[in-house]
C-alpha cells in the first residue's frame, strides 16, 4: 500500500453550510501535501475527520488503508495531530505533557519517558521542560503540539496550519522542524493559508476553497498555470516611460504594462537572467536611469488570487478580526497573543 | 489488553494529569475547602443555637452528617466544571485523537475528584470535631460511615460529568448545579429532622437519596441518640437504599456520559 491517505467524494455540511463539497485527495507514502486555501475553505474539517474527531456526511477516507469511520480506534494508533490551538495542557510541564501523551499511546511507562526526553531534546525543549507550559511563548508551545503529535512516531501526521500566529523567528524554526520531519519519511498533511509555506514545505500542492479542490500541482506548476516569469522595472523619470516600454516591448512575449504613478513597468519574459541583463544593457545604452529591477516569478498569493478570483488574505479578513487593512499579518500575531 | 483495563489505566493518567492540576493551583482547593468550613460554623451556631432537633441529640452532632452529604454533592460540580473547561479546549481534541479509552478522560475526572472530596470530607471532619461533633461508635463504622459518603459523592460525580459535557460552559455549570443541588440538599433529613416537614415535602424528603446517605453516615457515626428514625423503608434501611441509589445513577449516568463525550466536538 503505497498511498496513506486517500479521501473521495468527501462531504460535510453544518446545517445548511457546506463545508466539504465532493474533495479528492491522494498523499502517497512519505509525501508532504499542503492543502492551501483561506479560512472557511474547509481545511480544518479535512483534518478533523481525517483524523476522526468529526464523521463525514458522505464520501469515503482511509488513512494507513484503514476507513476512518470503520475502524477509528485502529486509525488512532497510527497517527499524530497537531492542531492550530496549541492541544496541550498548560498546567503540566512539558515534560509532564508528552509523557501523559505517551501513557496514552500506550507506549509503557519506561519508553514514555525516555521519548518525552528525546523529543524535548530534539525541539529544543529541554531546558523548559520541568516548566509549565502556561509559561511558554507561543512558539514553544506551537513546539511541544508538534512534539506531542510525534510521540508514537505515526505513520500520518497531520499538522493544522501549524504556523498561525507566530512571529517570523518562530515560524522558521517550525518550518525547519517539519523539514526534518519530512526528510525522515513521514507522511504529512498540512494545511495552510500562507502561500510561502506551502511553497516551502509542500512536495504537492492542493488549492481548495468552498469545500472543493480548485488546483493542485507542485508549486512551480502551479505558478507555470497562471503564466511565466517577468521582468519588473521602476525608472527614476516618468518621462522615460514611453521609450523604455518600446524598448521591452522588443524582448517580452505579451503586453508591456505601464503604471505612470509609481513609474513602474512588467513586461512577461522568457529566457530568465540572460534576458534581463539584455534589457538593462539597452535600458543603459538610452541613458534611462533605473531605480528598481527584477526578475519575478508568479507567487502562490498570485496563483490563489488567478485561481478563485479573491485573495486568500482577504477572505481570512472577512472572517477574522476587524484589523487595518493590509495588515492581515499584524492582525493574526494579534489574535494569536490573546 | 482488555477495554476494561484499558479504561482503568488510561483513567488513571488523566487521573494523574487533573492531579497535578490541583497541586499547581492549590488556590482552586483553598476556596472549595472553605465554604465547608463556614457551613459547618454558620449551620452549627446559626441554625444550631435555635433549633432543639430533640431526642436528646445535640443539633451540631445530627447536622454534621447532612454538611457532609450536603459538601460531597456541591464537591460534584467540581467535576463537571471541569469536564466543561476541557471541553472548550484545545486539549480535548489530542485526547480524543488518541488511541485511548474513550471514556478514560471521564473515568480520570471522576476518580480525581474522590481525592478532592477526601480532602474536603477530611477538613469538614476537623471542624467537626472543633465545634463538638464525636464519633460514637468504632473505627470500623466510622470507615463505614466514610467510605459510604465517598461512594455516593463519586456516582453522583458522574452526574455532574454528564451535565459539564452536555452544556460545556464552566458558568452554566455552576448556575445550572446550584438550581437543583439546593432544593436537594435542603429539603432532606440533613439539617432538620424530616419528619416535623409538612406532608409533601416529609415524603420527599424521607425518600430523597440524600437523606438516605446523611442518615447512613449519622448511623455509622453513632449520632442519632433517641431521636426516632421516620418509619419508610428508605430510612429505616439507609445503607441498602444508598447504595441501590448507586448502582442506578452509575448505569445510567456512565453510558450516557461517554457517549456524549464521544459525540461532543470540541467548541474550542
Amino acid at each position: 500500500m503505497t498511498d496513506m491517505i486517500r479521501i473521495s467524494g468527501l462531504v460535510k455540511r453544518y446545517g445548511d453550510v457546506v463545508a466539504l463539497d465532493g474533495l479528492d485527495l491522494v498523499v502517497p507514502k512519505g509525501m508532504v501535501l499542503g492543502l492551501l486555501g483561506p479560512n472557511g475553505a474547509g481545511k480544518t474539517t479535512a483534518i478533523r475527520i481525517l483524523t476522526t474527531l468529526l464523521e463525514p456526511d458522505a464520501g469515503s477516507v482511509t488513512v494507513a488503508g484503514l476507513d476512518v469511520v470503520r475502524e477509528p480506534a485502529k486509525v488512532r494508533e497510527r497517527i499524530g495531530l497537531s492542531g492550530q490551538n496549541a492541544a496541550v495542557d498548560e498546567h503540566l510541564t512539558g515534560y509532564e505533557n508528552l509523557d501523559m501523551v505517551g501513557r496514552l499511546y500506550h507506549l509503557g511507562k519506561q519508553a514514555a519517558r525516555q521519548r518525552a526526553k528525546d523529543l524535548l531534546d530534539r525541539f529544543a525543549l529541554d531546558e523548559a521542560a520541568d516548566r509549565p507550559v502556561k509559561t511558554y511563548s507561543g512558539g514553544m508551545r506551537r513546539r511541544l503540539d508538534l512534539a506531542a503529535a510525534l510521540v508514537a512516531e505515526p505513520e500520518v501526521v497531520f499538522l493544522d496550519e501549524p504556523t498561525t500566529g507566530l512571529d517570523p523567528r518562530s515560524r522558521t524554526q517550525m518550518w525547519s522542524t517539519i523539514q526534518e520531519l519530512a526528510r525522515g519519511g513521514s507522511t504529512v498533511l498540512l494545511t495552510t493559508q500562507y502561500m510561502e509555506e506551502a511553497d516551502r514545505l509542500a512536495d504537492d500542492i492542493v488549492v481548495i476553497d468552498r469545500g472543493r479542490e480548485i488546483a493542485h500541482g507542485t508549486a512551480d506548476q502551479l505558478k507555470k498555470q497562471i503564466g511565466g516569469e517577468r521582468v519588473e522595472l521602476v525608472l527614476e523619470d516618468a518621462a522615460d516611460l514611453a521609450p523604455a516600454q518600446t524598448m521591452l516591448a522588443g524582448v517580452s512575449v505579451g503586453e508591456v504594462k505601464t503604471d505612470e504613478q509609481t513609474r513602474r513597468l512588467v513586461a512577461p519574459v522568457t529566457g530568465g537572467a540572460e534576458t534581463l541583463r539584455q534589457v538593462l544593457q539597452r535600458l543603459a545604452d538610452a541613458n534611462i536611469s533605473v531605480v528598481d529591477v527584477g526578475l519575478r516569478r508568479p507567487t502562490l498569493d498570485d496563483v490563489f488570487l488567478t485561481l478563485t478570483g479573491h485573495a486568500a488574505e482577504e477572505a481570512a479578513e472577512g472572517s477574522g478580526e476587524p484589523g487595518e487593512p493590509g495588515e492581515t499579518g499584524d492582525v493574526r500575531e494579534k489574535e494569536a497573543v490573546r | 489488553m482488555s477495554s476494561v483495563a484499558l479504561a482503568l489505566s488510561d483513567g488513571a493518567v488523566i487521573a494523574k494529569r487533573n492531579l497535578i492540576k490541583i497541586k499547581r493551583l492549590p488556590e482552586i482547593l483553598v476556596w472549595t475547602l472553605i465554604s465547608p468550613i463556614m457551613f459547618v460554623v454558620l449551620f452549627g451556631y446559626v441554625f444550631g443555637s435555635s433549633i432543639e432537633i430533640g431526642g436528646g441529640v445535640n443539633y451540631r452532632e445530627f447536622f454534621i452528617a447532612g454538611i457532609f452529604a450536603q459538601t460531597v454533592i456541591f464537591g460534584s460540580t467540581y467535576t463537571g466544571v471541569g469536564l466543561a473547561e476541557d471541553m472548550t479546549k484545545g486539549i480535548i481534541d489530542r485526547f480524543r485523537s488518541l488511541p485511548m479509552s474513550r471514556s478514560a478522560v471521564l473515568t480520570g475526572r471522576t476518580g480525581s475528584d474522590v481525592f478532592y472530596n477526601m480532602i474536603s470530607i477530611f477538613m469538614m471532619a476537623v471542624t467537626g470535631l472543633v465545634v463538638g461533633w464525636r464519633i460514637h461508635t468504632g473505627v470500623f463504622e466510622a470507615i463505614g460511615g466514610f467510605a459510604i459518603l465517598l461512594l455516593f459523592a463519586y456516582a453522583f460525580s458522574w452526574v455532574m460529568a454528564f451535565v459539564g459535557l452536555k452544556v460545556a460552559s464552566v458558568e452554566v455549570v455552576n448556575n445550572a448545579s446550584f438550581m437543583f443541588i439546593f432544593p436537594l440538599t435542603f429539603v432532606a433529613r440533613t439539617f432538620v429532622d424530616s419528619s416535623r416537614l409538612p406532608g409533601p415535602l416529609e415524603a420527599f424528603a424521607n425518600w430523597n437519596p440524600v437523606s438516605a446517605v446523611a442518615e447512613s453516615a449519622r448511623v455509622a457515626f453513632g449520632n442519632t441518640g433517641n431521636l426516632p428514625t421516620p418509619d419508610v423503608w428508605s430510612l429505616q434501611h439507609p445503607f441498602l437504599y444508598t447504595l441501590i441509589w448507586v448502582a442506578i445513577i452509575l448505569a445510567i449516568f456512565i453510558p450516557l456520559s461517554v457517549r456524549q463525550y464521544s459525540k461532543a466536538a470540541s467548541r474550542g
